[in-house]
């Protein structure tokens, strides 16, 4: 295959990537990876690389829509951007060292496990809860506009939400995904924040987290320009597409047909790790 | 009076202008690629790194300015990485103008993180 022709393929892939990635909020980077990798072989260290640049240019492409809608907190963010960035160097120093067959491996499982999760509803949190000493003195508070007015809110549960940021970065350094569904787990599930609050924050530590990685990825010769060009581009495109589309559609039905798709790639993705092929 | 919130709206909107202008060196760079390199063929098989002068921040600077496709690109790229560093960068501004001294040691701490990677990773 000819560089032009190739280049034409991973971008129109990309495009659909980043279309699908912001229609579920799961991002491109869990599609792009086995795409790349199982569709068109290419080295799985390449493929995380060229995807880990498209979720820092999805992350920051859509931080100006959501921080107009006043739910991102600032401060939770930055807090726990200190779990994600340690995180996403351990991960990206495990990216460099580990066998692709264990990475490709570690990939299947978490696939599965986002597919598990996009499927389902947004389970509701619950916002009434005791006072939190930690929480209160590390100022992770704030209030967001709800239909019935502006309502407060308290985090809980914060070493298990920074522990689980930390998992969160490193998956996202050792596998090139924004791993925005983990992010938002740690905040509405063990942090008892709103789930509005939660997915937008998590945004917003997407590009951060993955700036961590970049670094090393860099250095280690990870990012190719041939690649990255095209899941760059095709990725960021295809996210503002989905963001405009889907104020209108309803996403029920994507889901479940995204996660399909994606458990479909996960068991490919395991079964490839195990055959040695990847 | 400058609230928070226009702080952070306004940082959004830079990082959007610095995500576009990223698209736009990755853009130029890749229609130069294609245009040179687009006959030959695609290799990613195998993977052997980048060569050294694209892995360190003052050889992708050089190979752009010398005109490289391949180069420009990378340029590309470092621009993208560079957006949400200078975001956190803006963050600690923004604490240190409240007088948060906690969240300005935090974002400090985050900074640190990002520039040991990308200096020294």
């Amino acid at each position: 295959m000819t560089i032009a022709l190739f280049t034409a393929i991973v971008f129109l892939g990309a495009l659909l990537a980043g279309f699908l990635g912001a229609l579920t909020g799961l991002g491109g980077g869990v599609v792009v990876v086995p795409l790349l990798s199982l569709l068109l072989g290419v080295d799985i260290r390449y493929a995380v690389g060229a995807s880990l640049v498209s979720v820092i240019a999805t992350s920051s492409g859509a931080a100006a829509a959501y921080v107009r809608e006043g739910f991102s907190n600032i401060r939770i963010g930055m807090f726990l951007e200190i779990a994600t960035t340690f995180g996403a160097l351990v991960g990206a120093y495990l990216a460099t060292r580990l066998p692709t067959a264990t990475i490709g491996m570690v990939f299947g499982v978490v696939l599965l496990i986002s597919a598990y999760f996009s499927s389902r509803e947004p389970p509701q949190s619950d916002a009434g809860h005791p006072p939190d000493r930690l929480a209160h003195w590390l100022k992770l508070e704030g209030r967001y506009p709800t239909p019935q007015g502006e309502q407060s809110y308290q985090a809980r549960g914060v070493p298990l939400g920074f522990g689980m940021m930390f998992g969160a970065g490193a998956l996202s350094g050792l596998l090139g995904i924004g791993s925005g569904a983990m992010k938002v787990l740690a905040m509405d599930q063990a942090m008892g924040l709103p789930f509005k609050v939660s997915t937008t924050t998590s945004n917003f530590m997407i590009g951060v987290t993955a700036a961590a990685s970049a670094g090393i990825y860099l250095s280690r010769g990870f990012l190719d320009p041939g690649l990255a060009m095209p899941v760059m581009l095709g990725v960021l495109a295809g996210s503002m597409l989905g963001a405009r589309v889907l104020v209108k559609a309803r996403t029920r039905s994507i889901r479940i047909v995204f996660a399909l798709v994606i458990v479909a790639l996960a068991i490919e993705m395991i079964f490839n790790s195990i055959k040695g092929r990847l | 009076m400058i609230t928070d919130r226009q702080v952070e709206v306004s940082i959004a909107i830079l990082l959007r202008a610095g995500v576009l202008l990223a698209a736009a060196v990755v853009l130029l760079g890749g229609i130069l690629y294609v245009a040179h390199s687009g006959h030959k063929p695609a290799n990613y098989h195998v993977f052997h790194g980048q060569p050294k002068d694209l892995r360190t921040l003052g050889g992708v600077i050089h190979d752009a300015i010398s005109g490289s496709a391949t180069g420009i690109i990378e340029l590309g790229l470092l621009v993208l990485i560079l957006t949400p560093i200078a975001r956190v960068v803006f963050s600690v501004v923004a604490f240190a103008r409240e007088r948060d001294v906690m969240y300005v040691v935090m974002t400090l701490v985050v900074l640190c993180v990002l520039l040991y990677s990308l200096l020294w990773g």
